[in-house]
């Protein structure tokens, strides 16, 4: 589940954890949000030019998530301060989580933790009971857009109607 | 075991019909898609190389144009686009999109009024309807189409459904639709 090598894959219960999120510093983690989906996108830091692409995306496509009553968190290694003006910058309104202290704590036990110092860009979509559902890992300088956060979050819906049968 | 990073090649879902709104000959072998954002200065880069491999390949190449406003980014992005629906809606799409691109300084309320003045539009006529958001759902049709297609940024162009992720310069575009057109 730790594996420091390689990014936590489908199947695997996602460790539970929760980190100070922008704006506020309120406590965030996928816990809360049992009975529902949850995008974890990890990305290497605010103010780079394609992490500020990505998550001004994501923000631009929220909707389409909420459509699946998704909760998307986005994670880096800045502190809430950075988080704080970087989401005013870019309009982004769902949670910054800052994985800052102890550093990369949480990234790396997803997998999702470069060497480099910063977070892997990597996506992790949890279905409603916290088990994996998908992972992703990109290149960090490549915007893996959004079209497989929705691939999955489309099949966890059709799984969970062939459930309810 | 280290997760190898993954790239895949993101191909156009929503296919071309007649509800686009498409430049150049209807038969032409290569279909250029772009997916863009009247406010984004990329798009606005993009613009007149698009528009002269257009010139330059007159017989060879159609472009089809799709919303993809970033609204929490670009604040006037979402009314251009509605506005040149607003265009479309009487005919005049392809003019309303080339003053948008060639005034992308001038997208505020009282600029945006004027312009589509200048392309022979009722302003207030069609900044009621803008008002009243009627082609929203068209715009947000073409940006969902979009990211359930891996777009991830504008511009994005496809090149015969296949996502273009180079750049966009003159030399570039050109090679990829001369590519196109020989493959």
């Amino acid at each position: 589940m730790s594996d420091p090598n390689g990014l936590i894959t489908a199947g695997q219960v996602a460790p539970g954890f929760t980190l100070p999120a922008a704006p506020d510093g309120r406590e965030v983690g996928p816990g809360q949000f049992r009975g529902r989906p949850v995008v974890l996108a990890f990305y290497p830091a605010d103010w780079t030019p394609v992490c500020s692409d990505q998550m001004a995306l994501y923000q631009a496509a929220l909707p389409e998530l909420e459509r699946y009553g998704a909760e998307l968190l986005g994670i880096s290694v800045d502190s809430v301060d950075s988080h704080r003006a970087f989401a005013r910058s870019r309009g982004i309104r769902f949670p910054l989580l800052a994985d800052f202290e102890p550093k990369g704590e949480v990234s790396r036990r997803y997998g999702a933790y470069a060497p480099r110092g910063q977070s892997d860009r990597a996506l992790v979509v949890l279905d409603p009971d916290g088990r994996v559902a998908w992972s992703h890992l990109s290149p960090p300088e490549v915007n893996p857009g959004v079209d497989g956060i929705l691939d999955t979050l489309d099949r966890l819906g059709t799984d969970r109607r062939v459930d309810a049968r | 075991m280290t997760t190898p990073l993954q790239v895949t090649t993101a191909r156009l879902r929503i296919p071309v019909t007649e509800r686009d709104h498409v430049r150049g000959p209807v038969d032409a072998p290569v279909t250029v898609v772009e997916y863009g954002d009247f406010q984004c200065r990329f798009c606005g880069a993009a613009y007149p190389n698009l528009a002269e491999v257009l010139r330059q390949r007159a017989d060879v190449v159609r472009l089809a144009y799709r919303h993809f406003p970033i609204t929490n980014v670009h604040p006037y992005a979402e009314h251009a686009a509605e506005t040149a629906e607003a265009a479309g809606a009487r005919g005049r799409f392809w003019e309303m999109h080339d003053w948008l691109y060639e005034h992308q300084d001038q997208l505020d309320p009282v600029h945006l009024s004027l312009g589509v003045e200048q392309v022979g539009l009722p302003p207030d006529e069609v900044g009621a309807e803008v008002g009243r958001q009627a082609h929203a759902d068209r715009v947000r049709q073409d940006f969902v189409g979009g990211i359930r297609s891996g777009v991830n940024g504008t511009p994005t162009l496809f090149v015969n459904d296949i996502r273009h992720d180079g750049g966009y310069d003159l030399a570039e575009l050109l090679a990829v639709v001369d590519a196109a057109a020989g493959a």
